[in-house]
C-alpha cells in the first residue's frame, strides 16, 4: 500500500498544474445503465469547446482544455473527479446528475466555482439569491411538470378535471423532483395523480406497468433516465398503452430510447428544451473542423441527435457565458468568479443563437442575479418511427409561473434556513 | 535481515500474547500511527482527504465490521449497504432533532441504533445458515433502502428524499458540510478507525472471539463445547452491525454530505464490502484495511495511469477497472481465498529467513 502510494504521489506531482487556459471539466458517464445518455451529451458537450478551438482558437484568444472525468452516474466518483479538478481552475461543472448535483452544490458554494445544472438538479435553485453559485436555465423540472401540464390541459380544451395522470419515475431524487408541483398542478386543474416509482436502474418495471394496464389512466408522464427509458417504452407497447398519451420528460426523449422498441414507439411524446435540427450549420462546422480532422470525443456518429444537441447547447451556453464574463472583467483570462458573473448576466437572443450557427437551439432568456432559471420554456415532440426522428409538434410552451414560484420560493427558503444563507446577490 | 528476531526474547505470557510480537512489526505499527496521526493531518488536501484517505477510512470500518461476522463468525451477510443507509440515517436523524448533540455521540449512537436493527435480522441465523442466511440478509438489504425511500418521515419530508448534513463543529472545529477542512474530515474519521481497529483486535482475541470462531468452524462442535449459538452468533450481529453503522454514518456525516439512499446504500454498497473482505483476507483485522485500501484505491490509480499519464479513454479506463476486481475476485478465490493478509503473512515468513532461506 505504501507503495501505492508513493507511486500516487509521484504521478499526482508530474501531472501538476499546467498551462493558463480555460479549463471546463467534463463530468461524464461513458459507463453503466446511464452511458446511452450519457455519451452523447458529453460527446456534443466536448465536440464544441474542439470546434471553438480549432475554428477560432478559443474564446477570446483564450483556449478551452476540456477535462473529462468518468463518474459512472455515482456520486462518489463524482466527488472525486470535482475535487481532482477544481485545482485546475475549473470554470463551470456540468455534472449531467441530479444526485451529484446535490452533492456538489454545497461544495461549490464553499469554493466559489458556479455549477450549471441545465434542466436537472436542484430546482429551486432558480432563486439565485439563495444558490449563487448554481444556475438550472433554461428550464427546470417543476418547468417541465408545468409544460407537459399545460400542453395537456391544450390538448383537452383546457380541462383536465377528472382525468387521471400516471407518473413513472427514476426513484431517486432526480424522480422525485416533479412530485410536488404536480401535486399542486393536479388540486389546482383537478386532475388524479397516481405515482409510481421505478428503482435504480429502472430494468424491472413489470409490476408498475401491469398497475398502468390495470387502471388505465388517461396519460401516462414519465421522469426516466438511462436503461429506463427503454424498458417502459418497451412495457408500455406491450401492454398495448397508447403512445401518443405518453409522455417523457426531456431526459427521456432522445433517439436510443425510443428505437429498441421499433415500430412499436411510434407516437411516443417527449419534452425537450431545445429544438432539433441535424441540418443546423454548426453541425457541419463540427463535421469539418472536428469530426473529419479526427478531434471528436467520439466516433462521431452521434452528431444531431438529441442528447448531442443539448450537449453541444450546454457548451454553448457555457462558451457564452465565458464571453460575457470576459467582456464585463476585460480579461480573457478568467476566473470561477467572473464566470459567476459572466452566467448570471447571460442574454440568449434570436440573433445571436443565429450566428451561433443554429438558429433557434432554444428559448429566448436571460440570466439575472434573482433569476437562475431562465424562461423555462419546453416543447413537446413526437418520434416518427418510419422517419427514425423526433418531430416537434408544439413551439415553446410557457409554464405555469404562478404555481411555481411559491413553491420555489418556499423550497429555497427553506435551504436557505437550513444552511444559514442570507438571501442576496453575490457581490462580485 | 529485516526482520531480526535474535534477542527478541518474552518472558511474560502478556508479552508473549502481544498483537505485534516481533518487534520490528511492533515498531512499524507504531511509526504508521505515528505518521497518521501527527504527520498527514498537516499535509492532506482536500482531493486526498475526498478522494482517498477518508473514503478509505470509512470502508475500513465498514470491512472490519463484516469480517467480524463473516469473516469471524462465518455468518454471510449481504445486507452491508442496508445496515450502513440505517447508520447515515441514524446520524441524521440525530442531527437534525438533537442540534446540540456532539458528532461523536451522535456517531456511536447511530452505531448502536444499527446494532439493534442488526440483531433483529440476525435472528434468522439461528435457524438458517450459508446461502439461505445470505438471502435472509439480502432480504434486509432491500427492505431497509425501500424503507428509507418510502417513508418521508426519514428525511424529513424534504422534495427529493436526499438528506443533507447540516454544519456541526466539535471543540470548535468545523467536522461536516461543506465548509469543513480536509484535515477535521481526515482526523476525525481516523480517530474512530483506531478506538474500533483496537476494539475488533481485542474482541476477536478474547473469550468472545474464540465463540465466533467455533461457531465459524462447525457450529455443533461448538455447541457440544459449550458455546451458546444464541450469544455468539447475535453478539456477532450486534457488533458488526455497530461497525457497519458508525461507518455508515461518518460516510454521510464526515465524507459526502449528501446522500440519496438508493444510490449510496444499494446492493453494490453491500458487494463491494464484500469484495474488500474477499480480497483483504476473511477472519483477519489486517486484511479488512488491505482489502479497504485496496478497492478505494484501485479505481483512483488506475485514473491517474490510464488517464492523465497515458491519456486513454476514461470508458475505456473504467471497464479496465471492473475486469482488474473481477479477475483478481476469481484468483483470490481460487488461489489465495485468505486474501491479501495471507500474502503479506507468506511474505514475513519469508522475510524473516531472509537471506538464508535453510
Amino acid at each position: 500500500m505504501k507503495k501505492t502510494l508513493t507511486t500516487l504521489a509521484v504521478t499526482a506531482l508530474l501531472a501538476g498544474p499546467a498551462a493558463a487556459d480555460l479549463v471546463i471539466p467534463d463530468l461524464s458517464y461513458r459507463t453503466g445503465p446511464y452511458a446511452a445518455g450519457g455519451i452523447p451529451f458529453s460527446d456534443g458537450y466536448q465536440d464544441y469547446f474542439e470546434l471553438l478551438n480549432q475554428r477560432d482558437g478559443g474564446i477570446g484568444g483564450e483556449m478551452v482544455r476540456v477535462v473529462e472525468c468518468e463518474t459512472g452516474y455515482n456520486t462518489e466518483k463524482g466527488v472525486e473527479c470535482y475535487e481532482s479538478t477544481k485545482g485546475e481552475g475549473a470554470l463551470v461543472y456540468q455534472p449531467l446528475s441530479t444526485g451529484i448535483t446535490y452533492q456538489l452544490i454545497p461544495k461549490a458554494a464553499a469554493d466559489g466555482i458556479p455549477l450549471h445544472t441545465m434542466g436537472y438538479g436542484r430546482t429551486s435553485a432558480r432563486n439565485g439569491e439563495v444558490f449563487n453559485n448554481v444556475f438550472n436555465y433554461p428550464a427546470n423540472y417543476w418547468d417541465a411538470a408545468s409544460v407537459a401540464v399545460n400542453y395537456l390541459l391544450d390538448e383537452n380544451g383546457g380541462d383536465l378535471s377528472g382525468k387521471t395522470i400516471a407518473l413513472v419515475y427514476h426513484n431517486s431524487a432526480y424522480g422525485k423532483e416533479p412530485i410536488r408541483t404536480l401535486e399542486a398542478l393536479a388540486e389546482k386543474h383537478g386532475f388524479d395523480l397516481t405515482q409510481l416509482a421505478v428503482d435504480h436502474p429502472g430494468q424491472e418495471q413489470k409490476s408498475q406497468w401491469l398497475q398502468i394496464r390495470r387502471e388505465r389512466p388517461d396519460y401516462v408522464l414519465m421522469w426516466g433516465w438511462g436503461v429506463m427509458n427503454q424498458v417502459a417504452v418497451q412495457e408500455a407497447a406491450n401492454v398495448r398503452f397508447p403512445m401518443e398519451n405518453f409522455i417523457g420528460n426531456w431526459w427521456a426523449g432522445a433517439e436510443h430510447d425510443v428505437t429498441p422498441a421499433g415500430d412499436a414507439a411510434n407516437g411516443y411524446k417527449s419534452l425537450n428544451m431545445n429544438t432539433i435540427n441535424p441540418d443546423a450549420p454548426v453541425f457541419d462546422e463540427i463535421r469539418e473542423h472536428v469530426v473529419d480532422a479526427g478531434l471528436a470525443a467520439g466516433d462521431g456518429s452521434n452528431v444531431g441527435n438529441v442528447l448531442y444537441t443539448r450537449g453541444m447547447y450546454a457548451a454553448m451556453l457555457a462558451a457564452e457565458a465565458i464571453r460575457k464574463a470576459q467582456e464585463i472583467h476585460g480579461t480573457a483570462n478568467i476566473t470561477p468568479a467572473m464566470m459567476r458573473d459572466g452566467m448570471a448576466a447571460l442574454e440568449m437572443t434570436e440573433a445571436r443563437m443565429e450566428e451561433l450557427g443554429y438558429p433557434n437551439i432554444g428559448p429566448v432568456f436571460s440570466v439575472s442575479c434573482q433569476n437562475h432559471g431562465g424562461s423555462g420554456q419546453g416543447l413537446v415532440q413526437q418520434w416518427n418511427a418510419s422517419e427514425q426522428r423526433f418531430e416537434p409538434l408544439t413551439g415553446f410552451i410557457e409554464p405555469d409561473r404562478e404555481v411555481i414560484d411559491p413553491l420555489i420560493q418556499e423550497d429555497s427558503m427553506a435551504y436557505a434556513e437550513e444552511n444559514g444563507i442570507t438571501p442576496g446577490c453575490a457581490d462580485s | 535481515m529485516i526482520y531480526r528476531e535474535a534477542g527478541d526474547f518474552k518472558t511474560s505470557y502478556g508479552a508473549d500474547n502481544q498483537t505485534f510480537p516481533i518487534k520490528f512489526d511492533r515498531r512499524g505499527y507504531y511509526v504508521v500511527l505515528a505518521l497518521a496521526a501527527l504527520l498527514l493531518p498537516f499535509i492532506v488536501t482536500d482531493y486526498w482527504a475526498n478522494a482517498l484517505l477518508v473514503p478509505f477510512l470509512i470502508y475500513a470500518i465498514a470491512a472490519l465490521g463484516l469480517n467480524i461476522l463473516t469473516g469471524y463468525c462465518g455468518q454471510v451477510s449481504l445486507g452491508t449497504g442496508g445496515f450502513m443507509a440505517v447508520g447515515a440515517y441514524s446520524a441524521y436523524k440525530l442531527m437534525t432533532a438533537f442540534p446540540w448533540m456532539d458528532m461523536i455521540t451522535i456517531t456511536i449512537l447511530s452505531g448502536f441504533i444499527t446494532a439493534a436493527v442488526g440483531v433483529l435480522f440476525g435472528l434468522p441465523s439461528l435457524r438458517i445458515k450459508g446461502f439461505y442466511l445470505a438471502v435472509a440478509t439480502l432480504a434486509a438489504q432491500f427492505f431497509l433502502v425501500w424503507m428509507f425511500n418510502k417513508v418521508s418521515w426519514f428525511y424529513n419530508y424534504s422534495a427529493s428524499g436526499q438528506i443533507n448534513a447540516p454544519e456541526r463543529t466539535l471543540f470548535g472545529v468545523i467536522v461536516t458540510g461543506p465548509n469543513t477542512q480536509a484535515w477535521a474530515q481526515y482526523t476525525f474519521c481516523l480517530f474512530f478507525v483506531v478506538i474500533l481497529a483496537w476494539v475488533a483486535r481485542n474482541l476477536t482475541r478474547g473469550s468472545l472471539g474464540r465463540q465466533w470462531m467455533a461457531i465459524r468452524d462447525m457450529d455443533i462442535a461448538a455447541e457440544i463445547i459449550g458455546v451458546n449459538p444464541l450469544r455468539a452468533k447475535l453478539s456477532a450481529f450486534a457488533v458488526s452491525s455497530f461497525f457497519v453503522g458508525v461507518s455508515g454514518s461518518l460516510f454521510f456525516t464526515i465524507y459526502l454530505g449528501a446522500v440519496e439512499v438508493g444510490e449510496a446504500f444499494g446492493i453494490q454498497k453491500s458487494f463491494l464490502v464484500l469484495f474488500m473482505i474477499i480480497i483483504g483476507g476473511l477472519g483477519s483485522i489486517f486484511g479488512s484495511f488491505a482489502g479497504a485500501a485496496f478497492l478505494v484505491l484501485l479505481p483512483v490509480v488506475l485514473k491517474v495511469l490510464g488517464v492523465d499519464l497515458l491519456g486513454w479513454p476514461t470508458d475505456i479506463v473504467a471497464h479496465l477497472n471492473l475486469v482488474i476486481v473481477g479477475a483478481l475476485i476469481v484468483f483470490f478465490l481460487v488461489v489465495e481465498p485468505h486474501g491479501l493478509a495471507q500474502l503479506w503473512r507468506l511474505t514475513k515468513e519469508k522475510l524473516r529467513l531472509w537471506p538464508f532461506p535453510h
